[in-house]
This record gives structure tokens, C-alpha cells and sequence, in this order.
């Protein structure tokens, strides 16, 4: 078997719980944020943003902000001079900085550079623009119809059928068999339609940047973000520039779960920088984050399933709608994929529709689009359980995919981990704990792909024997901590003896953002290569010292050794002595691993949850949570724990409480955590992951992606806890307490 | 000749959902479908991402395909 596929091993670092690299920065307070950096002569940066939901821009007077003292340079989109020929990077640029309209509530419209804070917010209320409103659309079905008002005309993809307004701009189908014949065979079919509320990402830190552009196209960019190779290139892609002339650095990132794996405001800070002619430091309030940077989609969908009185699945359809936002979208097609992906379906079809309306750009959540696929699926699959008696963890296990099966997007399984999670559930002390009155139990599963990505690792023996090593993603779930082990592991040192940095983007090749729960998988796996290729060079030196050939060395235990008695006799070489000697033997020892990393793995949970609705008041209280995931091989399991908990979270919020409320105007009336209320630690139980271990055999340790995954279960998982613990079947979220007091009553 | 199932809003652009092509690699397979049915080429531009045996790839062009290997079109996989 090839050395890159995996092995099974025994691991001395891989496995463990070492103290976290980045914890004592970051709870002392010396973490540096994308807020943190400041530069001489730095300028503070300020947008003004469209108070309408759609609004013709007829003329913008800047001439007031620009005569005030201490304002150094007013943009509007006219001072944005480069038009991209891409489709998707003009989006970019018009949704940074609005055009001929203003598509939502919050769209930039102009922005200002002044020596404080306070003038440039004073210098946005000297704009005068002068809008012509415009009719608009915030919900998806009303967006759909063909007397919509229309966001962008001619961005329909041809896929779309006619029939429908201009804002549905793409159509996805996917699916086997014959579901309608599959019907036939079912002992009950229920079909039902839900609704889901779009959502913010939550992240506890704004975005923010320090941004500086010359006049030769030169600049540097500090940033809060998930990718910052994705930032230079899209910086570069809707200003003109070279990429190579840009050199962003990412800060520590305080949350991004999708949200930051794109750019906001960036492009308008290095505008404001060139305009100026000084470094210009740009910092979201949450108002302005909760506006005009991307929540996941709000959805409208159709589910229908059949089932035989065994708990057979005979059929099953779905019609997912999801609104993208004032941009073409492309998430919907992810829930047509994701929705029965963990079922073995002979008759299977799902269809995805993403549609335009006036809100922010909708951006990737954590497992986009594959929690309201989810949601309606396994809550039909509940009720159904409900009304022909059957138990819901035996009939998902009944159901389950597994080796072998045809996905419900196409292609056929490998190895995969769902029917684990599913008897794992149900040997678990919490199947079987006793409810009191008013509480109920309920379980779903969920699925998310996980990718892999360009990825380039650098891994550097220093003079001393200790190594650092470099690589090019944001750490936001500990990935600092994980290629250090990965390293030590591989190289056989003490895990003390390896530092990794996140490099900027002149320091190694191109890294795909952060995202897709590929970090540990892909950067893993360059990582460990990255040492393969160090051991190789450390060999050949140990191999030159001795005069003996190199492949007659081995490497074990953190040294060269003779690889049998045929090569000699001589004592092992230390990775500390032979960095030692690198002058004499040929130069410094650096290895390195370029790659785009495939076959990341398919990932599967079942979750557990017990909630207790208040007969009074509708609330929903969550009482005891348990997450049952695949990670293939946990490199540190508390952060694989943390990201089981913290997908479960997020999933929480999005159940209960989250979603962004629009007016009759089409404004959004809760753009603050006053009135968006995330789960606090007060309103959660503490959720127990349960790691289940099948290795990936796409990486040599196993590893599988883990950090979406989390999110998808819980919408449905509360939503069958609330339906067994007050005898209602809510089918729109949130399930806040006056809608579930309205169903309770019947209202 | 490998048969390549398309996900279904491909496969009625195509005209059906399982289709030939002449292919050895990932990259003849991207070019066979182009060429021989032109009307995905919006979609191929947008991207895609191509399941080979059950395992997922996007990018690599020179990822060897077999003649009996199971090949599944699906649209471009994206994250958070």
C-alpha cells in the first residue's frame, strides 16, 4: 500500500490533549485581532449605507464630507475605476460598493477615510444621495413569482425553466428511481412544507482590516478572515491589481463558521488607502455586520416521503428554495444533494432552487445549505415514525446508507460512518434516560461532504533541531495545534520541539480558504508529506556523514539509524546533530508539500437531544444534548469535541431563537444581539460529544474533516424533541415561544 | 469509453443522464463532455466537481479515470 493512503498505526502525539498553542493569548488578551493592528499615520475608515431595500441611486454629493476637517479621502463607486469581466467578481465589487442601485438594507453606497473615528462617521452624514425607490422582495416564494420585482434581469442560468421570475437564477435536480411509483408501495405517505429563517454565522468578531494601497499598485492588507489568499485574490480580481504586488496577512480570527470566506469591505478600505495616500484601518459595528455581510439563506421547502409499515422508506421527494440574497446564490443545489444523503433510496428526487431577493449576499454557513435540508427530512421521517409506531433510531438504522449504497446524489459509497453514529446512539445511557412531564427526546441525522483544496505546507529544521512550520490557512479550529502534532508525530520529536505559524501570502503558494472542513484533512496531509520530504534530506545527510548509501538509513524514534547490520555500524544521528551539521553537509534542511488535496471523505452524525416546552409560554428549554460524529482519527480530540459542541450551538440558535426579521419596507428590524439573540452558555446544557472513530482512507492517519457536520442534526433533532414533548408538529423555525405557543393552542 | 451519470438538470441539457466518453483522465473527460455536448458548457465553466469511484475530486486534471470506474457529475462542492 502506498505510504499516503492510510495505515494503521499506533500514535504517540496523534490522539492526545496537549494544552492549545494559541489558549494563553487569546484568554489574556494578547491575541492579535483584525482590530488590533494599527500602522503610522493610519486613517479610520467609515461606510455609509442605503437605508432602502431597493433603491436607484440617482446622485451622490460627497462635497460637504470632503471639506470637513481631518477627512483625507470620500469613495463612492465611481472612484472604483477597474470593471472585472467576471460575473462573480463584479458581484464582488457591487456588493462592496453599490453601482447604479442599492439591491438591500445596509448596501454600501460611499465611504470615507478620516484621521478619527469620530469625524469619519460625522463626514457619512454629510453625504447627501439622492434614491429612487424601488418596489422590492425579501421572501423567497413571493421572489419567485413571476410579477416579482427584479434584482438583476438576465442572470438566469440555463437550467431554470420558465415560468418564473428573473430572480430564479439557477435549478438543480438530483436523484434515482421513481419516486411516484415509490409512493405506491408506502403504507403512509406524508408530505408537508417548511419554512427556515436565514440566519447569521454569529461570529463575535467583526469583520476588520488594515489596509494600505500605493499609487504603483503595491499594497498590504491585515485581515480578519478565513482565507486570506482568497482576499488577495479577490482584492486583485475587482481592483485591477497583480496578486503578486498584494501581501495579505490573516490575524486570529474570532469565529467566521462561512462568513468570512468571503470579502466584504476589504476592496473599499485599499480604495480609500489609494485615494489617501495613507494605511486606512476599517472595523464593522455588528449593525453593519448584520446587514450587509452574508447570513445563510432563509428556505421554503417541500418534502414528501413514504414509508411501509416495517419503517421501509419506499419513496422520497423534496423541493428546496433558498434565497440568495441581491447576488445569484448557489446553495440550494448543495441541499438537493445533502437532504437524503444519509438514506439507502430506491426512489429518491430532490430539486433546488436559488433565488434573489433584497437582502445582504447570502454567504456559506457551516455545511451550507445542508441543515434546512435536513430539517424537513428527518422531521418527516419522525412523524412518520410517530404515526405507525416504530422507533426512530431503528428505522434510521433501517434505512441507512452504507458501503455500497447509491447516494441520493449519485455516487456510490465508500466506507462511511452513519450506521456507527446510529448504534452508537442507541446504546448510549442517553437513549434510555427517563422524561418528565412536558419534555421530550428527539433524534436526526445529517451529512456534509468535506473537500480537500490547494494546499502548500513548508516545514523548516532550524539550526538547533527544533522546526517550524508554515502554512497558509486561518487556525479556526485549532490547526495550529494539530500540524504540530502531525509533524512531531511523523518526525518523531517532542510535540515542544514544532511551532507552526500561519504564513502570509508571500510566503508560500496559493491555499484554498479555510472552509469546507478541509484544514486537518488537507493541510494534514501537506504537512505530513512536508515531513516525509524533511526525513528524506535528514537521511541523505546522516547517509553522506557516514559514507554509506541513503537508502540504507532508516528513521525512527526522531534520528537516523543504519537500517540493518549490512550498513554499517554507527550510532543514530539526532534530528538536533544533524541540523547541527547542515552547513557542512549541504544547507539548511527544509521539506515542503504542494498539493490539491482530493478525496477529503463523506461525514455523517446522529444527534440526541431532550428539550422541555413550557405549557405557559411556548419556550423551548434544552435539557440534556449528545452529538454522535465520525472524525475519522481525532488529532486533538478537545477540539474535535469543541467542534462537535459548537456546530450543535449554532444549530440550537438556529432552532429556537435566530432569524432575521424584515419589515414591510424591507428593512432589517433586528441587526444587534439585543434582538438576534445566539444561545448564551445560560441556555445550554453541556453537550457531550461522542468521537467515533472510522478512518479516512484518503489520508495517512484517517483523518476526516469535523467541523460542519455539527450543524446539520439540530434543527431537526430539537424540532422531534419539541413535537414528542408537546404533541405539536412545528414545521417553521425558529420554534420561538409564541409559535410554539400558537401551535400548542391550535391557533 | 467511460460512462459518466449526470446529475438530472445536466442530464436534460444533455438529452439523457448517462453518457459516453472517450476518456483515460479527468481532463479528457471535462474536454469529451464539452465538445460532445456543448449545451453543458455553461455549466462545465461554472464548475464541477466529479465523483470517481465514490471519491470526490475537483481540480486534478490527471486523476486517471477506468473504463469501468464510476463516474458522477455533481455540481461544484462549496464550504463554510
Amino acid at each position: 500500500m502506498p505510504k499516503d493512503e492510510y495505515q494503521s498505526r499506533d500514535f504517540r502525539i496523534v490522539g492526545t490533549r496537549p494544552v492549545r498553542p494559541d489558549g494563553i493569548d487569546k484568554v489574556t488578551g494578547k491575541a492579535r485581532y483584525g482590530a488590533d493592528m494599527t500602522a503610522p499615520g493610519m486613517l479610520w475608515g467609515a461606510i455609509l449605507r442605503s437605508p432602502h431595500a431597493h433603491a436607484r441611486i440617482k446622485s451622490i454629493d460627497t462635497s460637504a464630507a470632503e471639506a470637513m476637517k481631518g477627512v483625507k479621502a470620500v469613495i463612492t463607486r465611481a472612484d472604483f475605476t477597474y470593471q472585472p469581466e467576471s460575473a462573480s467578481l463584479a458581484d464582488v465589487l457591487d456588493n462592496c460598493m453599490a453601482g447604479e442601485k442599492a439591491r438591500y438594507d445596509g448596501h454600501a453606497v460611499a465611504a470615507v477615510a478620516a484621521t478619527s473615528k469620530s469625524i469619519a462617521r460625522a463626514a457619512l452624514k454629510a453625504i447627501k444621495v439622492d434614491y429612487g425607490v424601488l418596489p422590492h422582495v425579501t421572501d423567497v416564494d413571493e421572489a419567485m413569482k413571476p410579477d416579482a420585482p427584479v434584482i438583476e434581469a438576465g442572470r438566469v442560468q440555463e437550467n431554470v425553466p420558465e415560468g418564473y421570475s428573473e430572480n430564479v437564477t439557477g435549478r438543480s435536480q438530483y436523484g434515482h428511481g421513481d419516486p411516484e411509483a415509490g409512493f405506491e408501495k408506502a403504507d403512509l405517505v406524508i408530505e408537508r412544507h417548511f419554512t427556515t429563517a436565514a440566519t447569521h454565522q454569529g461570529y463575535i468578531e467583526p469583520n476588520a482590516c488594515l489596509a494600505q494601497l500605493g499609487a504603483d499598485g503595491q499594497g498590504e492588507i491585515w485581515v480578519c478572515t478565513q482565507g486570506h489568499y482568497m482576499v488577495r485574490n479577490t482584492c486583485a480580481g475587482v481592483l485591477g491589481l497583480d496578486a503578486g504586488m498584494l501581501r495579505v496577512t490573516a490575524s486570529e480570527i474570532g469565529g467566521g463558521f462561512g462568513g468570512k470566506t468571503h470579502v466584504w469591505m476589504e476592496p473599499t478600505a485599499l480604495v480609500l488607502s489609494r485615494k489617501a495616500g495613507k494605511p486606512v484601518k476599517l472595523v464593522l459595528s455588528r449593525d453593519e455586520v448584520f446587514r450587509a455581510t452574508g447570513p445563510t439563506a432563509s428556505s421554503s421547502i417541500d418534502v414528501k416521503i413514504g414509508m411501509k409499515k416495517d419503517g421501509s422508506i419506499t419513496g422520497a421527494t423534496a423541493t428546496y428554495r433558498l434565497q440568495a440574497g441581491a447576488y445569484p446564490g448557489s446553495i440550494a443545489f448543495l441541499s438537493a444533494m445533502c437532504g437524503f444523503a444519509p438514506y439507502d433510496l430506491k426512489h429518491v428526487r430532490t430539486e433546488g432552487y436559488e433565488v434573489m431577493t433584497n437582502r445582504p449576499k447570502a454567504a456559506a454557513y457551516r455545511a451550507p445549505g445542508a441543515p434546512m435540508a435536513a430539517y424537513p427530512v428527518e422531521s418527516v421521517i419522525d412523524e412518520l415514525c410517530q404515526k405507525l409506531d416504530l422507533d426512530p433510531l431503528e428505522t434510521r438504522l433501517k434505512n441507512a446508507a452504507r458501503e455500497g449504497t447509491k447516494a441520493s446524489y449519485g455516487p456510490t459509497y465508500p466506507a462511511i460512518g452513519l450506521e456507527a453514529t446510529l448504534k452508537a446512539a442507541q446504546s448510549h445511557p442517553h437513549w434510555i434516560a427517563p422524561l418528565g412531564e412536558n419534555q421530550g427526546r428527539g433524534v436526526a441525522c445529517g451529512f456534509w461532504f468535506n473537500f480537500g483544496g490547494d494546499t502548500c505546507v513548508s516545514l523548516m529544521v532550524n539550526p538547533d533541531g527544533t522546526v517550524s512550520l508554515s502554512e497558509g490557512n486561518p487556525d479556526i479550529g485549532g490547526s495550529r495545534a494539530s500540524m504540530s502534532m502531525m509533524a512531531a508525530e511523523e518526525l518523531g520529536v517532542d510535540l515542544d520541539q514544532v511551532r507552526t505559524v500561519i504564513a502570509d501570502t508571500a510566503s508560500l503558494g496559493q491555499n484554498e480558504v479555510t472552509d469546507g472542513s478541509r484544514v486537518t484533512f488537507a493541510v494534514g496531509l501537506a504537512t505530513i508529506k512536508a515531513a516525509r520530504h524533511a526525513i528524506q534530506i535528514m537521511k541523505e545527510r546522516a547517509a553522506m556523514t557516514w559514507g554509506i548509501d541513503p537508502e540504507a538509513v532508516d528513521w525512527r524514534d526522531g534520528a537516523a539509524h543504519p537500517a540493518g547490520p549490512n550498513a554499517g555500524k554507527f550510532p543514530p544521528m539526532t534530528i538536533k546533530e544533524i541540523a547541527a551539521i547542515a552547513s557542512n553537509t549541504g544547507g539548511p534542511i527544509a521539506g515542503h508539500h504542494e498539493v490539491t488535496a482530493e478525496g477529503a471523505g463523506v461525514s455523517f452524525a446522529t444527534h440526541m437531544v431532550d428539550t422541555e416546552t413550557d405549557p405557559e409560554t411556548g419556550q423551548v428549554k434544552v435539557l440534556r444534548y449528545t452529538v454522535f460524529q465520525d472524525a475519522g482519527k481525532a488529532v486533538h480530540p478537545d477540539y474535535v469535541e469543541g467542534q462537535f459542541q459548537g456546530g450543535a450551538a449554532q444549530g440550537i440558535g438556529w432552532a429556537i431563537n435566530e432569524e432575521y426579521i424584515y419589515g414591510e419596507d424591507g428593512r432589517l428590524q433586528n441587526p444587534g444581539f439585543l434582538d438576534y439573540r445566539i444561545p448564551v452558555a445560560s441556555d445550554l446544557p453541556m453537550i457531550e460529544p461522542v468521537i467515533l472513530e472510522i478512518p479516512n482512507p484518503g489520508h495517512p492517519y484517517g483523518v476526516r474533516g469535523v467541523g460542519e457536520t455539527s450543524i446539520v442534526p439540530p434543527l431537526a433533532a430539537i424540532a422531534n424533541a419539541v413535537s414528542r414533548s408537546s404533541n405539536v408538529r412545528l414545521t417553521s423555525l425558529p420554534m420561538s415561544p409564541p409559535k410554539v405557543l400558537a401551535a400548542m393552542k391550535g391557533t | 469509453m467511460v460512462t459518466v451519470r449526470l446529475w438530472g438538470s445536466l442530464g436534460d441539457l444533455a438529452g439523457k443522464t448517462e453518457v459516453e466518453i472517450p476518456a483515460t483522465t479527468l481532463r479528457e473527460l471535462l474536454q469529451g463532455l464539452e465538445e460532445t455536448y456543448p449545451a453543458l458548457k455553461p455549466q462545465l465553466e461554472r464548475g464541477v466537481s466529479v465523483s470517481i469511484d465514490g471519491k470526490i475530486y475537483n481540480d486534478s486534471w490527471s486523476t486517471p479515470i477506468r473504463e469501468d470506474s464510476e463516474v458522477v457529475l455533481l455540481n461544484r462542492l462549496v464550504g463554510g
